[in-house]
């Protein structure tokens, strides 16, 4: 029944499923609300989109469809009796395995939890369902979120919808690809340094990641405390903040959100950006060296290797003469290429772009990985084989202890938990993760100086586009340094969205992050939405300069 | 010549508060119910649960260091304290190391120049008392005051118990008491025999129970004390290495655990070996304690802020508000009491070494009762029976209303004291309304004068031998003659007057 | 590598994550971590002196709860998946001698 409004007579049955897929979340909620198509309708759609594309993506861990199906029909006769009116009313949605669903196995991607069932759902999986959305399954992720393409996950690998030779990346993957294939009309990921906005960038998609605090983490199974925030990953800019608006409801079960009154996020919708300060930090395009503030440092072996080795098949690299640091040298130069049309393009709409020395870019990653793994050994001590989950056959408690974790865990989820260990033991915990939380205190206060100048600050979301499948996991440190965009939004709490500003030789997409002061994820939402319309409208244009 | 030695102990006293709810979650703290029935995700560890801290508890920890000489921390947080075991569902125990909720405090004992732990002064007092030999107890209350100075308070969550199935060879976990709130009070190694750790404790207990933060049960649980010693020779200022001792469950288990440490340690040093810092538990049946850890339980504990909670800002508001609801705590009730009711320094005492009786004193005083008989009636007939029957003063049932009539109706003649005591020990089990009581049993005294008048010329006529004696100067006769009446009455007779109508009929 | 980890750190610290690997597991534990380490090094280079360790991030303080029971009997849930049970308690090795 699905009708557009001008519905050209003899269209083909398939065409019509594509366009129907091809709505944004926003789009699809208005075409049910007005009776062009029901939840019932989109929901056998995507169903019917995975049945012919799951096989070679994986974006998911779990699909339930006849749940999925049977509440599509609550909600469709919830919606036709008034009681739901919400924008997200019948829209079916995908969730990142690590969010606890009432009923519905949640894995986190780890064979540890492989046969757990929770008894609660997570806060933001319950607002999205009171807001009607309804629940598809469970999507693939890294295992316990930790890694940047979703290729450690104890359930396969989910591939790249534009190219499957390409990880998706990670670690909200599986969400990520599933909104860029059409297996969902939007999604929940999480993000603790980089895991929505980085596979939303590899996959073309918009992702979010809201100011620490705004979103409750209420049934988010912990990796980092302090860094998760749980954020969506759709189609447009609009949905984006739709979706934001929706799960940033205050929950007194999370101690640490923030209680907000600002939460219309809406209201940012409108393609104005003039006079909006913006400002990109040099060494996120040139390398922290190049940029001339950063301490002298020495070598060390962990970063040099990364200009060298060829990352993305035939994707080129900056050449940056000397550069010796870990930021900007990894660029490809496409991905510069298309983040310096983006900052272009904002200011031909009339912001005030320029660049500018940002302090301590280099400083991020080692920082965060020395808190996330101290924070993850901690989190993940609760599976131990008694409660819930997977238990080993062990003689004696901790040889269960010992054989359980062992075998339930992967090796990524093991390097953290070793390295958080030692970084909080006896004797390394002021040197190392005391060290981490000071430094910690210093990139915010640099990124506290860098908004009184600016009202966000732009760059790439990832050096590259979507690496080929495999490449990544044999260097975990080059691994690591993917993450340098993104990292240092996580550890100074601030909200920041990747929305897709091209695509490189291979047609593979390209995400420009923008980065706002806590709170101001409204100005973030202006700026990448007067963006998107620009850019939509350009691309618009040439496409009729081509049939001409 | 032999070494003199000395002890150093320090304790780690937890108690459990007496909030209607756990730390971080809301459930239930009562004791009992079906195994893991008061439990939820939070305080089964479930992942993606999170914890929220029960404002009670601050108030309470707050409460207990103000009234402990604390300086209370302005900004506080909690910390993880990671190991792995089956009791604590996270394998993380939530607690404050860094920044503790109270810090600098301490508590004065009090002990005699020998070293007597308050216990046996109590002991001298109540000999000394019941001799009549008021300058005895006097004598014995002059003790020398001592300072025992508490170096930190904190809170942190209780964990689950465990049980041993013998049948599977198993252990069974039951996580109903994970996450109840406790405070740990850590003293200084300020204490040097185990009279004065009892002392100390007998403090900490009362002043605790003072505030309602917990009724400081020992067997129970509610109040558990890990005891840190070491020895070196009298004379030298460093400390030797310590130990800790775990599950002593009782003063008793306290006071033998310390002996038997004390000794072990000396043993080993004059034989010239070295103590090693260890936690040991007390097996109180064969009175020895061994090494409680293994390999596999390294004392790593990696404490970090805990990234879940907010940390704590503590107001002066805040104070001040504690402060206002602090009760009037043992010093100051002695006090008081001293100035304005006429009975003995010994009864202040006893009276007020229970905030509960000390309840009840008052209450009873201010229903109108005379404070010497209030006072009579909790020295004699309550301490006699809470004695008998193995309870604490806590444990009092009877209510003030009931005891005040209970007096009224001796006052008033309407009862003997012989009755009043059977009455009271009902009420003491009960809590019956007295009144209503000798009403319904007919106890009430026979005020017909006419009535005893015959009764008391029919036991002179039954017994010429006795008022013989009597006549001739044997005062002891009486009393047979009184008690001949009372029984011929069935005890509803004031023996008093009895007494006085023979003599006027002799 | 500046930092070498030894077989008894990495024994250590398996005995505290509880964690068994095997011999070559170790060996790759040993590289990794001593090239991590390398790495956070780099925090050195900054001074931070007289700052403050940043543990929360924002300057959320007193979230409280009241002291209000507003759980049931969660037993039913609190067992749902669990491993073993038995008279409605977790069953696990024992730790009693």
């Amino acid at each position: 029944m699905w009708r557009q409004r001008h519905l050209t007579d003899g269209q083909e049955a398939g065409d019509e499923i594509m366009e129907l897929l091809s709505l944004s979340a926003v789009e699809l909620g208005r075409a049910i609300k007005e009776g062009r198509t029901t939840a019932v309708e989109a929901m056998e759609t995507v169903l019917s989109k995975i049945e012919e594309t799951e096989r070679y993506l994986n974006c998911y861990i779990t699909v339930d469809g006849a749940s999925a199906l049977e509440r599509a029909r609550e909600v469709q006769a919830q919606i036709e009796a008034g009681v739901l009116a919400g924008p997200l009313a019948g829209v079916p949605v995908a969730v990142k395995d690590n969010l606890c669903t009432k009923g519905m196995l949640t894995t986190c991607a780890s064979r540890i939890l492989g046969n757990f069932y929770p008894t609660y759902s997570a806060e933001a999986v319950t607002a999205l369902e009171k807001a009607g959305a309804v629940l598809i399954g469970k999507t693939n992720m890294d295992e316990f979120a930790m890694g940047s393409t979703t290729e450690t996950s104890a359930y396969g690998v989910t591939r790249n919808p534009h190219n499957r030779e390409h990880v998706p990346g990670g670690s909200s993957g599986g969400s990520a690809a599933a909104v860029a294939s059409g297996e969902c009309f939007f999604a929940l990921g999480s993000d603790t340094g980089g895991s929505v906005r980085q596979p939303a960038s590899y996959c073309g998609v918009v992702g979010m990641k809201p100011t620490y605090g705004t979103v409750s983490r209420y049934g988010l199974v912990a990796y980092g405390s302090s860094l998760d925030q749980i954020g969506p990953l759709c189609k447009t800019v609009e949905d984006c903040a739709v979706i934001l608006e929706a799960i940033a409801t205050p929950d007194t079960k999370d101690s640490t959100q923030v209680a907000r009154t600002d939460t219309d996020f809406t209201s940012a919708l409108s393609e104005d950006v003039k006079g909006m300060r913006i400002g990109i930090p040099k060494a996120y395009l040139y390398g922290a060296a190049n940029s001339g503030k950063t301490a002298n440092r020495k070598k060390s072996e962990g970063n040099t290797d990364l200009k060298q080795e060829e990352r993305g098949g035939d994707t080129r690299y900056m050449e940056q003469g000397d550069c010796e640091s870990s930021s900007g040298e990894g660029l490809a130069w496409e991905v510069r290429e298309a983040v310096l049309a983006a900052a272009q393009a904002l200011r031909s709409q009339g912001a005030l772009v320029e660049e500018f020395d940002m302090e301590l870019v280099d400083y991020a990653i080692p920082a965060y990985y020395t808190i996330a793994s101290a924070e993850a050994s901690s989190n993940l001590e609760r599976f131990d084989g008694i409660k819930y989950g997977f238990r080993a056959q062990a003689e004696g408690l901790h040889q269960m202890y010992k054989k359980t974790r062992s075998q339930g865990f992967g090796a990524e989820v093991k390097r953290r938990i070793m390295l958080g260990s030692f970084v909080l033991s006896s004797g390394y915990y002021d040197a190392y993760y005391l060290k981490a939380l000071r430094v910690k205190a210093m990139i915010k206060k640099a990124f506290d100086r860098a908004f009184e100048k600016y009202d966000c600050i732009i760059g790439p979301a990832a050096p590259t586009t979507a690496p080929r499948l495999g490449e990544s996991l044999a260097d975990p440190i080059k691994m690591y340094l993917g993450d340098i965009y993104t990292i240092s939004v996580n550890l100074a709490g601030l909200p920041a969205i990747s929305v897709p500003c091209g695509t490189d030789g291979k047609g593979l997409p390209i995400g420009l992050q923008l980065i706002g002061d806590c709170y101001q994820e409204k100005k973030l939402l202006r700026a990448a939405y007067t963006y998107e319309q620009y850019k939509h409208q350009g691309e618009t244009g040439s496409c009729k300069q081509e049939v001409k | 010549m032999a070494k003199e030695y000395e002890m150093v102990i320090g304790l780690e006293v937890h108690v459990e508060l007496a909030t209607r709810t756990k730390i971080f979650c809301g459930c239930s703290t009562v004791f009992g119910g079906r195994p893991n029935s008061h439990t939820c995700p939070v305080c089964t560890g479930m992942p993606g649960s999170l914890p929220v801290l029960n404002k009670k508890v601050l108030e309470y920890a707050v409460a207990v260091g103000l009234a402990t000489n604390c300086r209370i921390a302005p900004y506080c947080k909690f910390d993880r304290k990671n190991y792995f075991y089956p009791d604590n569902p996270q394998n993380y125990q939530i607690s404050q190391l860094y920044l503790p909720v109270c810090r600098n405090g301490y508590v004065e004992i009090e002990m005699d120049a020998g070293g007597a732990d308050e216990r046996k002064i109590r002991a001298q007092e109540t000999a000394a008392y019941s001799q009549g030999d008021t300058e005895g107890a006097r004598k014995a209350c002059t003790r020398k005051v001592k300072r025992i100075g508490i170096h930190e308070i904190h809170m942190e969550e209780d964990a689950g118990k465990l049980l041993h199935d013998q049948r599977q060879d198993c252990t069974l976990v039951d996580y109903n008491r994970s996450g109840v709130p406790l405070i740990e009070i850590v003293s200084e190694p300020d204490m040097r025999s185990g009279e004065e750790v009892i002392a100390y404790l007998e403090k900490l207990r009362l002043i605790i129970q003072y505030l309602g933060a917990s009724d400081c049960k020992l067997q129970e649980g509610s109040m558990r004390a890990d005891v840190n010693i070491s020895v070196r020779e009298v004379g030298t200022e460093t400390l030797g290495t310590r130990t800790e001792m775990k599950n002593l469950n009782s003063f008793r288990a306290i006071t033998k655990a310390i002996e038997a440490e004390r000794n072990r340690q000396i043993d080993l040093l004059e034989e010239g070996q070295t103590v090693v810092q260890e936690t040991r538990r007390w097996d109180e049946a064969k009175e020895l304690s061994y090494v409680m850890r293994s390999k596999e339980e390294a004392q790593d504990y990696r404490y970090f802020p805990d990234p879940d909670l907010a940390p704590v800002r503590i107001s002066e508001a805040f104070l001040e508000e504690i402060r206002a609801r602090q009760p009037e705590f043992c010093t100051e009730k002695r006090k008081r009491y001293g100035e304005e009711y006429d009975i003995p320094q010994y009864d202040i005492e006893i009276i007020t070494n229970s905030k509960h009786m000390a309840d009840i004193f008052e209450e009873t005083v201010a229903l109108g009762s005379q404070p010497k008989k209030v006072s009579n009636w909790l020295m004699v007939e309550t301490l006699r029976l809470l004695k008998s029957r193995e309870m604490d003063p806590e444990d009092i049932r009877f209510s003030p209303k009931h005891l005040a009539k209970l007096i009224d109706l001796t006052e008033k003649r309407e009862i003997n004291s012989t009755v009043a005591k059977e009455v009271f020990e009902i009420m003491f089990e009960e809590d019956i309304d007295p009144q209503r009581y000798v009403e319904e049993k007919g106890l009430k005294m026979v005020s017909d004068e006419g009535a005893l008048r015959r009764v008391v010329e029919e036991v002179i006529a039954a017994n010429p031998q006795s008022v013989q004696d009597y006549q001739s100067g044997k005062e002891r006769a009486l009393g047979f003659l009184v008690g001949q009446t009372m029984k011929a009455m069935k005890g509803k007779a004031d023996p008093a007057g009895v007494g006085k109508l023979f003599k006027e009929l002799l | 590598m500046v930092n070498k980890i030894s077989d008894e750190t990495i024994e250590y610290l398996s005995i505290l994550a509880k964690l068994e690997l095997t011999g070559e597991e170790k060996e790759q534990a040993k590289k990794d971590m001593g090239r991590m380490l390398d790495y956070i090094d780099k925090l050195n280079e900054l001074d931070t002196t007289g700052v403050e360790p940043m543990s929360h991030v924002f300057p959320v303080e007193n979230v409280f709860r009241d002291d209000v029971v507003i759980n049931g009997d969660g037993s039913e849930d609190t067992l749902k998946n669990a491993p073993g049970q038995k008279d409605n308690m977790f069953v696990a090795p024992k730790t009693f001698d």
